[in-house]
């Protein structure tokens, strides 16, 4: 298991008691989720959907890439990696 | 500690008149398109110091829609944290169509981002106004200048 940080975007610092930052162990990228998921319930709903999938409104990157582009939640993580929960940001005219 | 606004004092936005030019012209250069980008600063009260460039990546429905490239929000948030500052919203351009925001807007917004929003023309920038998701919509939020400045 690994010690991994991952960053909170503004928006969801409600649910981790104000913390941009939070260390969470796991072997996948999936597994670290569950476990910030586990430990701040709140985050869950915007991060992971019913089956265990990434939201649609968020993007993750494991330290310079997006987990899309890798093997997803699948994705192996390594000692000190950073996992950054991004905001998808998408609209338009009407 | 996480200081929390009264729900019955509005937020402004402080955005300095330097950052809604900058806004203007970067929407303006792109149109008949629309184009986006990042707010950086200070959270709360909002506070915009400076602008974070991002590409349109809805390419096939430019004129319409935009999707913020996730490659520049991660850029945008990691020089943030460096400066203790934060992405505090998102600015976007509506190609002829007015400052406020869409159905398609309100399906994809943050809680706690302000979302700006600018008008452009063939004959120029128009409108431009700020918004804050606000339980199920949005609500208008009002913009401040710096002290030289009128609000816009």
């Amino acid at each position: 298991m690994s010690q991994i940080t991952v960053r909170i975007p503004t928006p969801l610092r409600s649910h981790t008691g104000g913390a941009g930052e939070i260390a969470a162990v796991g072997a996948t990228v999936g597994e670290v989720l569950e476990a910030v998921a586990a430990r701040h319930e709140g985050l869950r709903r915007y991060l992971l959907d019913p089956s265990g999938e990434v939201r649609r409104f968020v993007n993750v990157y494991l330290g310079e890439r997006n987990i899309q582009a890798l093997d997803g939640l699948a994705t192996p993580v390594g000692d000190a990696a950073v996992i950054h929960i991004v905001p998808a940001v998408a609209g338009g005219v009407s | 500690m996480r200081r929390t606004r009264p729900r019955d004092v509005p937020a402004a936005l402080v955005l300095p008149r330097e950052l809604r030019l900058q806004i203007r012209e970067r929407a303006q250069a792109a149109y008949p398109h629309e184009a986006c980008g990042l707010i950086l600063g200070r959270p709360d009260p909002p506070v915009a110091l400076r602008l974070g460039v991002a590409r349109n990546l809805a390419v096939d429905r430019l004129a319409d829609r935009y999707v913020l490239d996730p490659d520049a929000f991660l850029a945008a948030d990691r020089t943030a944290r460096a400066e203790d500052i934060e992405v505090i919203g998102i600015w976007h351009s509506h190609p002829d169509h007015p400052a406020r925001p869409s159905a398609t807007d309100l399906e994809g917004a943050w809680e706690g981002y302000s979302y700006v929003i600018v008008t452009t023309t063939a004959g120029g920038p128009g409108d431009l106004a700020s918004w804050r998701l606000d339980g199920a919509g949005f609500a208008r939020e009002p913009i401040l200048g710096d002290r030289e400045d009128r609000p816009s």
